[in-house]
């Protein structure tokens, strides 16, 4: 309460510790703070300078919200009038920064946004250094309103670079012109794109004149003198880097950047060490980038400073590729034997990375793997090696090499853990590729896994134990020792439930099963899906938002065309494949729902109904083609089941109109949070079938069923099927499921009885060659008669009996109800029962619709 | 610029100048984390690191360390010039500074930090400015001062 006293005092001392005291001791106590703003205004409102220099100095220190509630809107209008201050403007300037720091929202852009630019012509360096911080941070947030700023920018840059010692006398910081000014001015020019040419040519001019500079002889021996002349130099070169437009420049940084690395400096070499990792990912500086790679191995080798070495490890990462990876990963596995113990775990992941992108020899990454696991063992995570034996599982020319080698690796007196659990299942799986030899008969392979049995944790043991019943399957001859083994006491009676449960299943397995049923159950493990590799996500966690992981996708994106190795790329294989029509059934056409591709995200699941939305549809459930060609002919059943949800159907169609309900059922017993099930159809099918439904209760309780209606118009015929996308929250997990929806052309067929001569009339009535659609095909299913002439009713259209002079043939007759025409149709289907094949004959007044019906009836049988 | 401390070799603090909210424990556990990392460093290291998300620039002058922690993005040499500025700043202010002027005259020291950095960022390079700035501040107490010994008799 004094101290509030104390401001509205007009005794400069009372007033400045008033302010010190306030704004050491802010806080959201409501009277005073009003007070305190009170008095704040007043001194703003007086003419006074000081007065107000320290009301702006405390506004800048608290910076709280209700503070800036209060001043957003008076500081600008102090900061572009014309008669202020110089002392006042800046600190003016700074304040405002300091509050949409704070509160972006508060401070409305308005008319002093172009006057704030102006403020970079001003005479007092000071302003325009405060003005200039201003307008960096506004840029970011709303970059066309300050696009005038850049060239007063460049032009106030060039005349700093090129003035003399004497032109800026106090501004002069040892011999070097506004460091500051030009450092925050570099700055200001990184929030922006390459300016236009005219612009852009000062401004290279500018850049050059800095590196040019920075070639001279310094004109002071004290470091001040270097820092200062430096910190503009590394500013430069990070907006040469931004831009990434002019080669010429890029060279040149590398070049400046190359020399910093040998300097004898720390400092610099640090800093050098740095840059070169940004510099890296520029496509025109990476050779040039790479031609150092010398000098940063040494550096790698030589440095005592832990920090230095560490940034030396990034730049070696970011500059590895097909050529000089295999030097590359050489180094960082000597440098991991000496490494600092914080560091081991990322080096090993990046190892891990760069050996199985640049891997031109598999052979190769399977001997850096096992080495890594021999040097650091510990740090080796579990993404680690399960990509080693995904990738060996995947390839079937290095199973026999990694074979031999794990077996070898093994021989050592102490292996690390993970070695034994990568060698235990390799040997399981592909042992039997070098029992051949007799070094490495089935038994010795026992023998020395079971050496390491006892010496292993629990996990490791369990692992062991599934490779010791894969033995049984691959080599009978071991059979009864290994049974031995699980037989003992310590197997079957061990305090660990997951082994002892492992060792008794085993045991009886290997008792009661025969040759065949073994043989099955212990088949090798088929190769693995392609996804994004876990390793990277680790790497990511762990680098949080530096620039190393960025590297990381710019790298993908740039290697992804050059080496054609195991990038998972299934997101374009699927996309770009268009079926062609007299394929698969359920040719979707132009706008298959999405590529298999990043999981979706986790928030913002209130997907409007019809929104098109491909990039959060999770793809089709597996054997979501069969459940369709299914539901072609018939209505009711079970759509789609998995351990979570069951979704069941029930359609009724007449003429041109239905109506489905789509049931779907909470398997488990836990709710489902943020149900959303979203219909998804493509522009075209829009147009020709419209869907109408109402959104569901978003959470579903376990072993509750809730229930969607659709109703559905069938305006003209359509060949694309609707997709159902369903997306929820089950325990802490976000599932997301895909089903095409069974709402097809034939589901709006009427049939249509008639006599033989009708049939035949219309028949040739159809003669035209477009109207025609005939497909040869073989049956799928047993070719039963009554079978048949029910999926055919089934299918909507009228059986005709007596119509063909062959009596196995069948013939229908129907019309297909669309809300704009009707469109008649005949077909006739002939059996070849001794070929097993079938000749669909379908004849309509449009060409599209006998396609789609020919399509759908053809898979039916 | 996020804050700013200044702490002797045994680790006490002597100035510290914050440019982010942060509450007191916060800060307290930010400032005995900092201190412990910087001190164990070795005389010939270089002067930057990395700490949690932040860089830290930091320069031993005699017996006191100034440490800054500014963002990624933020020009690291450019931070090392502005606390030699200041400490230049002080010198001529003080005449020859040391540890003991700052730990009697503290409330000098912010005030001299205030006019040279405002909100984390440099506001004005020119040590003439600066100090003509601190030096009016100072003539205006001298005067009020004499004014209050004066009395109204």
């Amino acid at each position: 309460m004094e101290a509030v006293n104390l401001l509205s005092s007009n005794r400069y001392t009372e007033k400045q510790i008033g302010y010190l005291f306030i704004s050491v001791l802010v806080n959201s106590n409501s009277e005073l703070i009003r007070l305190i703003n009170n008095a704040i205004k007043n001194d703003l409102a007086s003419r006074n300078p000081t007065f107000m220099g320290l009301a702006l100095h405390c506004i800048a220190n608290v910076g709280s919200r209700e503070m800036a509630e209060a001043f957003a809107g008076e500081i600008p209008k102090i900061l572009v009038a014309g008669d202020t201050m110089d002392s006042v403007k800046q600190s003016a300037a700074l304040c405002l920064l300091r509050l949409y720091r704070t509160s972006p929202d508060l401070v409305p852009m308005g008319d002093w946004t172009s006057r704030v630019v102006h403020l970079l012509n001003d005479q007092h360096l000071g302003v325009v250094t405060a003005a200039t911080s201003l307008i960096t941070t506004l840029a970011q947030k709303n970059p066309e309103e300050f696009k005038t700023s850049v060239s007063l920018a460049v032009s106030r840059l060039s005349r700093i670079v090129t003035s003399a010692s004497t032109d800026l006398q106090d501004y002069t910081y040892y011999f070097v012109p506004a460091p500051w000014l030009s450092v925050k001015l570099l700055r200001l020019l990184q929030c922006y794109p390459p300016p236009d040419p005219a612009v852009r040519g000062r401004l290279t001019e500018c850049l050059e004149t800095i590196l040019n500079k920075a070639q001279e002889p310094p004109k002071s021996k004290k470091v001040q003198h270097s820092n200062a002349k430096n910190a503009v130099l590394f500013e430069a070169i990070s907006l040469i880097i931004h831009h990434d437009s002019e080669p010429n420049l890029l060279v040149r940084a590398c070049n400046q950047l190359g020399q910093f690395l040998q300097h004898r400096e720390t400092n610099l070499r640090y800093l050098a060490l740095e840059s070169m990792c940004t510099l890296a990912s520029s496509e025109f500086s990476h050779e040039a980038v790479k031609t150092h790679i010398e000098t940063v191995t040494n550096a790698l080798k030589t440095e005592r400073d832990v920090s230095v070495r560490q940034r030396a490890v990034d730049l070696l990462y970011a500059m590895c590729d097909r050529s000089n990876a295999q030097q590359i990963v050489a180094e960082m596995l000597s440098y991991l034997e000496t490494a600092d113990y914080s560091i081991r775990e990322e080096i090993v992941l990046k190892v891990a990375i760069l050996a199985e992108k640049y891997a031109v020899d598999y052979t190769w990454y399977v001997d850096t793997i096992l080495n890594l696991i021999r040097i650091a063992g510990d740090y080796v995570s579990e993404e680690v090696w399960y990509r080693v034996i995904q990738i060996v599982i995947n390839r079937d020319d290095v199973q026999g090499y990694a074979a031999k080698t794990v077996f070898e690796a093994l021989q050592a007196p102490a292996c690390h853990e993970n070695l034994v659990k990568v060698g235990g299942y390799i040997l399981g799986e592909f042992g039997n590729l070098i029992a051949g030899d007799p070094r490495s008969s089935p038994l010795i392979q026992f023998n020395l896994l079971h050496s390491k049995f006892h010496l292993c944790s629990v996990p490791t043991r369990a692992l062991l134990l599934s490779t010791y019943i894969k033995f049984v399957n691959l080599f009978p001859e071991v059979k009864t020792t290994i049974q031995d083994v699980l037989r003992s006491d310590s197997q079957l009676k061990n305090a660990d439930v997951e082994l002892q449960q492992r060792a008794v299943e085993y045991l009886r397995l290997s008792t009661v099963a025969s040759t065949d049923i073994l043989a099955t159950v212990l088949e090798e493990m088929p190769p693995f899906p392609e996804r994004e590799s876990s390793i990277l996500a680790k790497l990511k966690k762990k680098k949080g938002p530096s620039t190393v992981t960025d590297l990381e996708e710019a790298k993908r994106e740039r290697s992804a065309d050059i080496n054609g190795g195991p990038e998972p790329a299934p997101a374009s294989a699927s996309a770009t494949s268009t079926p062609s029509p007299s394929a698969d059934l359920l040719g979707l056409g132009a706008a298959p729902p999405a590529p298999v591709g990043p999981p979706p995200s986790s928030g913002g699941l209130l997907v409007d109904v019809f929104s098109d939305s491909p990039s959060a549809v999770a793809p089709l459930a597996p054997g979501s083609e069969d459940n369709f060609a299914r539901f072609v002919c018939k209505n009711n059943g079970v759509l789609f089941e998995n351990q979570l949800l069951q979704i069941g159907l029930k359609s009724e169609f007449r003429q041109n109109l239905g109506r489905m309900f789509i049931f779907y059922g909470n398997k488990t017993s836990t709710q489902f949070l943020s149900f959303t099930p979203t219909l998804i159809c493509s522009d075209d099918l829009r147009a020709n079938l419209s869907l109408q439904t109402k959104p569901v209760d978003p959470t579903v309780d376990g072993g509750a069923q809730v229930q969607q209606v659709v109703n559905i118009e069938c305006v003209s015929d359509f060949t694309e099927a609707p997709v159902l996308n369903i997306q929820f929250r089950y325990g802490g997990t976000f599932q997301n499921v895909s089903v095409k929806l069974p709402i097809t052309l034939n589901k709006f067929f009427q049939p249509t009885e008639m006599a033989s001569q009708d049939f035949f009339q219309r028949w040739k009535q159809l003669s035209n060659p477009q109207q025609e659609v005939q497909n040869i095909f073989k049956a799928k299913h047993p070719m039963d008669t009554e079978i048949t002439k029910a999926k055919i009713i089934g299918f909507g259209s009228a059986l005709l009996e007596e119509v063909d002079p062959n009596p196995a043939n069948f013939v229908g007759a129907g019309i297909i109800h669309t809300k704009t025409t009707q469109i008649g149709c005949l077909l006739r289907l002939e059996p070849n029962l001794q070929a097993q094949m079938y000749r669909l004959t379908l004849r309509t007044s449009k060409e599209t619709v006998s396609q789609r019906l020919c399509e759908l009836l053809s898979e039916q049988f | 610029m996020q804050f700013m401390l200044l702490f002797s070799r045994q680790g006490k603090l002597r100035l510290q100048k914050w440019y982010v909210p942060l509450s007191d424990k916060e800060k307290k556990k930010i400032t005995r984390e900092l201190v412990q990392t910087v001190l164990a460093r070795k005389p010939k290291m270089c002067s930057f690191l990395e700490w949690r998300d932040l860089k830290i620039v930091y320069k031993r002058y005699a017996s006191l360390y100034f440490c800054c922690a500014i963002e990624d993005q933020d020009n690291e040499l450019i931070t090392l010039e502005i606390i030699h500025r200041y400490v230049e700043l002080l010198d001529k202010y003080f005449g020859s500074v040391c540890e003991l002027d700052i730990i009697f005259n503290f409330e000098k020291a912010y005030f001299i930090l205030d006019e040279f950095l405002l909100g984390g960022e440099v506001q004005e390079t020119s040590k003439k400015n600066v100090l003509k700035a601190i030096e009016q501040a100072d003539l205006l107490q001298e005067v009020l001062r004499r004014q209050k010994v004066a009395g109204p008799f």
